[in-house]
């Protein structure tokens, strides 16, 4: 048996607000890191969708660039779904919801934490998808790239947002992940009509200031969201 | 089926209505009969789009805060009672566009934004049958009843960039209603036996929650 080692226990001041946002974000962010098996699966899916989607349409009739937004946008909202229903299934099996929420941890703090995971998430599919929709679609993004991530964020805030709030609800209920989508993707419109909107202007070559009234839709769903959300979330939990 | 003093009330307001609707109220000039169908849609659209869903927004605010399970009764029998409405609207209105736009469907502000407070309506009913617990299913369905009326002015916003082909109100705007009087007096009624019929009707599912829920809770 080998000496034991006493160690002098550690006192640690529990974390603030912010602290704890920031530590449950990096705990959802480590699970998917170490098993990678949501993310991979989401990043073959917007592979596969950017193939099926180009032989959808017949391309001597659809100019690709044409095509480019839409499927762009379609990626983003499904392989979102995929990852915001991981957000609180991976909770699911051993009951570590209980746990968290036992800790003396804000509940608006794990609804946030899980939003800025899920918003790491959405943001590591675009970063692959975006590229490859550029290359294989034969769409150059160069001259207008950043005004696209632009676009692209704050969308992603505002999907992430009504998400992550209705995957919390969707795991405690007996349809599980078949009813986040249809509690979801009417919530998503909203995001999605402006986005793919200004997408396309930009991608035709249009002048930013053209797209500033999407941007300033999508801003304000970001902020009335965001902030009714955080504020909702503790009644989606057990109470 | 018993009625009740107010469904006797609505129901004879309603068959009155219609019956003055087809036979004592003029054609329109350029539309002839089709017109006919405004006194069905424009009333419905009124119960479903405005007076339900604000109902069901203003009891899942106040269930949130109070916690009384009254307030999630009048919730549920609203969204439900309010599908119903929303989803003639959508019946109607596509059965009157297609004489005389020439299509049943166009992506139109009015139309989309319809829809998709149905598919929210929707949503709400089938999230409700999704959890047996009372108290977390009358939670959950308040926190999406809150969100879908926040979502409003966003569809609408965000299709207002699509050009509108659905005509403005007719009775519900600032100035004098743009139509002869025979046709305003049976709208305006229409409107009356509508919202008559939306409160029986809400008044039955109400009672019928109750009894449900004190059938469960007497089995548990």
């Amino acid at each position: 048996m080998p000496p034991s080692t006493r160690v002098a226990p550690v006192h640690r001041r529990a974390p603030g607000f912010v602290g704890s946002t920031l530590a449950i974000a990096r705990k959802d962010t480590l699970i998917e890191l170490r098993s990678r098996s949501v993310i991979l699966s989401a990043l073959a899916f917007a592979v596969l969708a950017i193939t099926i989607f180009f032989f959808a349409w017949d391309p001597t009739a659809v100019a690709s660039i044409d095509l480019a937004p839409g499927v762009l946008w379609v990626i983003f909202t499904f392989s979102g779904l995929l990852g915001l229903h991981r957000s609180f299934g991976v909770e699911q099996p051993t009951r570590a919801m209980d746990a968290l929420l036992a800790a003396p941890v804000d509940r608006e703090a794990i609804y946030l934490g899980k939003l800025i995971a899920n918003l790491a998430f959405v943001i590591v599919v675009q970063a692959i998808s975006l590229p490859a929709v550029a290359l294989l679609y034969n769409v150059p993004i160069g001259g207008y790239m950043w005004p696209l991530i632009g676009v692209v964020l704050l969308a992603s805030v505002g999907l992430v947002a009504v998400g992550t709030l209705f995957s919390s609800m969707a795991v405690s209920t007996r349809l599980a992940e078949l009813l986040l989508p249809l509690l979801a993707l009417p919530f998503f419109v909203p995001v999605i009509l402006p986005a793919a909107q200004a997408t396309a202007r930009l991608m035709n070559g249009r002048a930013v200031s053209e797209v500033s009234g999407y941007l300033s839709i999508l801003a304000a769903f970001d902020v009335v969201f965001l902030v009714v959300c955080t504020l909702l979330y503790p009644y989606t939990l057990e109470q | 089926m018993k009625f009740s003093k107010l469904g006797v009330v609505a129901v004879i307001a309603v068959i009155g209505v219609y019956i003055r609707a087809i036979y004592f109220t003029p054609f329109d000039a350029l539309q002839g009969p089709a017109q006919k169908i405004l006194y069905v849609h424009a009333p419905s659209a009124w119960v479903g789009l405005y007076l339900a869903f604000g109902l069901v927004f203003i009891t899942s605010v106040l269930y949130l805060w109070l916690k009384d399970p009254k307030l999630d009764r009048v919730a549920s029998s609203s969204a439900e009672v309010g599908f119903v409405f929303t989803s003639v609207v959508l019946i109607t209105g596509p059965l009157w566009a297609k004489p005389i736009w020439g299509a049943y469907w166009t992506w139109d502000a009015r139309l989309t934004l319809t829809l998709f407070l149905w598919f929210i309506y929707a949503g709400y009913i089938i999230l409700r049958g999704a959890i047996d617990d009372f108290e977390m299913r009358a939670r959950f369905s308040a926190v999406l009843g809150i969100l879908g009326a926040l979502l409003v002015p966003f569809i609408h916003l965000s299709v207002y960039f699509f050009r509108t082909m659905h005509p403005m109100p007719v009775l519900l705007k600032p100035s004098a209603p743009s139509m002869p009087s025979d046709m305003v007096i049976t709208l305006v009624s229409a409107f009356c036996a509508l919202t008559l019929l939306y409160a029986w009707l809400l008044h039955e599912r109400y009672l019928l929650a109750t009894e449900r829920d004190a059938a469960l809770e007497g089995r548990s």
